[in-house]
């Protein structure tokens, strides 16, 4: 009985996406020859998908309730994390991962190195985003803008001043910090949904400032010909520049794990998580709530204006083209995916998200088709994130029944 | 002064305006009834064009008449569109209903990237010439020369589904129940509202309104591509805010003043900054008058 219903529920949302997708996915018009394509293999495709999904999205429904109700995973993982935390375990996995790190671009080759770069750029981004969303639980969609700012800040210091990755990497998160004032000063006092839309707009007039004012930024065309970083007027050659840059960005990675880490539990950070659960109780017990938001949207922009500084470095050049709002939505993902206040989820979440389309070139035109569904189905099935970020909670222990004298 | 120039612009301003705000009553009612910007909104206005290109063109080569041709790819178009914003509301918001309003914002961005691929990659990456569906009427000849049919036509769309959606909500037993929605969930339930049908019913209406604003604009502009609902989306997303959310009048108000000053400003300054400007413009109106033109002022209670 129950499995007939399953089936015949699976069946009707199987047909119901085959109608829906019918005219995208089997039509294809080509409006020049005057031909019609029909692909009906996609139909097919689609139903046999959907029958699939259907039955999966009832059952991950099922068990997120039957979670809810008895808790029973977080008991599990509270224990792994515990078992984690123990001396004899964590310190030999910290070495290992040490090792691992430090060895990885002589043991792998200069493209491998070259993506892991990439890939831990958008770490330093997703930590950075992290403060902003998973602490403060601002939804900034226009972070790429801050990226973009360290970026140019690189480019067009260099080009004019001729000024170098090491004095402008301090500058530049100070460029992302300003701008990040700047931009949070106004709007950090509009409701949750306003500030989406209006860093989201924020991020969209950088990009065109940065397209249409040829004077300032050179247009479309971008800057080409920034020096990668010099190590004390050595020539490098070029293999020794990506493992010197990987080394570079290995300890910007590990300095913003180190500032998040301390000001999580500091009194700001703690400020920031209670905001993000009632502002009006915060501003009752006198937290004032938009200098603690706006501290929230200038640091997460600092590491952003870094990042920024190390990408124009690696890339050697920056166009407006790379700094559109997908981007935004990209270091967005992996903080969603990783888990929102979560460090080591952000690490993962960001790693998997750019390595794996990195080494499934297959199929990596599906890349935002997958980033898409990914945050959708996250939220959700596992609002938390891969790796849940754990509350610090106190336990009053209990010490017997205290006898009244 | 130019007074040819400035009455060019004004009309354009109208007709920009106009299409803004057969996007924007939508966005404006699905705000109103569960307080979520639905980022994919301008998703459906583009599927809405793109289902209405594929349909005409299918029925073109077949060999219908060109009356039928359009009438069936407006319906088909609606139909569709209304589809998908029932199934993109039950998938990705009804199960966030109670969640923090930050989920379901994250889940709607990351629906709106998913449609966009899809039609990416369901479709193609290219322009393609959109069919004018709109027929250059013979009444409308001797006014030609100031304002196309085409235009003309969006324009009284426009003013007639304001027309029809403030009767609808005002003076129907749906639009009371949406009222009731809106106000508070959970005491309309327990009135005996079938909040969920309310809420589809929503999205549905607001879906249907987007198709219809997507294939006015693509028969206008003449093409179309998988990139065209996201900007237009969120300039009327400002031109709800302008008139204020959740106000249909007010969003119509919003979009013609949204038009108009785009208009003037690409007229008389730059076409270069035109979004910026649009953007521009929404910072200002939420720091200086965020509950928009007409729009009430908040009061929080704790």
């Amino acid at each position: 009985m129950n499995l007939l219903q399953e089936l015949k529920q699976s069946t009707i949302a199987a047909v119901w996406f085959m109608f829906l997708t019918f005219p995208l996915m089997v039509i294809k018009v080509n409006t020049v020859t005057k031909t019609i394509e029909w692909r009906w293999w996609n139909m097919a495709f689609i139903g046999i998908a959907f029958f699939f999904f259907s039955a999966l999205w009832r059952f991950m429904h099922r068990r997120k309730e039957k979670n809810t109700e008895t808790r029973s995973q977080d008991k599990k993982t509270t224990a792994i994390r515990r078992r984690l935390a123990e001396r004899r375990f964590f310190v030999p996995i910290i070495v290992l991962l040490i090792i691992a790190t430090l060895a990885f671009p002589h043991t792998f080759s200069l493209y491998q190195t070259n993506i892991m770069i990439s890939a831990l750029i958008y770490v330093m981004l997703g930590l950075g985003l992290n403060i902003v969303i998973g602490l403060a639980g601002l939804l900034d969609l226009g972070y790429v803008a801050f990226f973009a700012s360290g970026a140019y800040a690189y480019a067009l210091l260099n080009l004019h001043f001729g000024m170098s990755f090491w004095m402008v990497l301090p500058l530049g998160g100070l460029i992302g910090a300003i701008m990040g004032v700047i931009l949070g000063y106004p709007v950090l006092r509009l409701r949750g949904d306003y500030l989406a839309i209006v860093t989201l707009g924020f991020g969209e007039i950088i990009r065109l400032v940065l397209e249409n004012w040829n004077a300032f930024s050179k247009g479309p065309s971008g800057i080409a010909n920034i020096p990668k970083p010099g190590l004390f007027g050595f020539d490098l050659t070029l293999q020794q520049h990506s493992v010197y840059l990987y080394y570079i960005i290995i300890a910007l990675v590990i300095f913003t794990i180190f500032v998040i880490n301390r000001l999580q539990d500091s009194r700001i950070g703690r400020a920031w998580i209670a905001l993000k659960d009632d502002e009006i109780a915060c501003q009752a017990m006198g937290i004032d709530k938009a200098g603690t938001k706006l501290r929230a949207f200038a640091l997460g922009a600092t590491w952003a204006g870094m990042a920024g500084v190390v990408f124009a470095a690696k890339t050697t050049f920056v166009n407006p083209a790379s700094f559109t709002i997908w981007e935004s939505v990209i270091i967005l993902c992996t903080v969603v995916l990783g888990g929102m206040g979560s460090i080591a989820g952000v690490i993962c979440g960001a790693l998997m998200l750019i390595l794996l389309p990195e080494y499934l070139r297959a199929v990596s035109e599906y890349r935002m088709l997958v980033f898409g569904a990914v945050l959708v189905l996250m939220m959700v099935f596992k609002p938390g994130g891969l790796i849940e970020n754990v509350r610090k909670t106190y336990h009053y222990k209990e010490h017997g029944p205290t006898t009244a004298e | 002064m130019d007074f040819e120039f400035f009455f060019k612009l004004f009309l354009g301003g109208l007709t920009r305006g106009s299409i803004y705000a057969l996007i924007a009553l939508g966005y404006t009612m699905v705000y109103g009834i569960i307080e979520l910007i639905n980022f994919a909104h301008g998703e459906i206005y583009m599927i809405g064009a793109f289902t209405a290109l594929i349909i005409s063109t299918v029925l073109t080569m077949l060999g219908f008449p060109a009356l039928a041709v359009t009438l069936i790819a407006v319906a088909a178009a609606v139909f569709y569109a209304c589809c998908y914003g029932y199934t993109i509301e039950k998938i990705a918001y009804k199960p966030l209903r109670t969640a923090p309003r930050l989920s379901a914002l994250i889940s709607a961005i990351g629906m709106s990237l998913f449609l966009q691929n899809y039609v990416l990659l369901a479709q193609t990456s290219d322009f393609l010439p959109f069919p004018s569906l709109i027929p250059d009427f013979e009444f409308w000849e001797p006014y030609a020369h100031i304002m196309s049919a085409a235009e003309f036509t969006i324009i009284i769309t426009t003013v007639l589904v304001m027309v029809g959606l403030t009767f609808l909500i005002k003076f129907t037993q749906i639009g009371k129940a949406m009222r009731a929605t809106s106000q508070d969930k959970t005491m309309a339930m327990l009135l005996g509202i079938n909040v969920n049908r309310v809420i589809s019913f929503t999205f549905i209406i607001g879906s249907g309104t987007a198709a219809i604003g997507g294939m006015l604009i693509a028969s206008h502009i003449g093409q179309i591509n998988f990139y065209m609902g996201f900007i237009a989306g969120i300039k009327a997303f400002v031109a709800a805010v302008l008139g204020g959310i959740g106000n249909i009048p007010g969003a119509v108000l919003g979009s013609l003043v949204l038009g108009w000053t785009e208009s003037f400003f690409t007229g008389y300054i730059s076409s270069d900054y035109e979004d910026v400007f649009a953007f521009l413009f929404l910072v200002l109106i939420l720091i200086f008058r965020p509950s928009g033109i007409l729009g009430r002022a908040e009061t929080k209670k704790v």
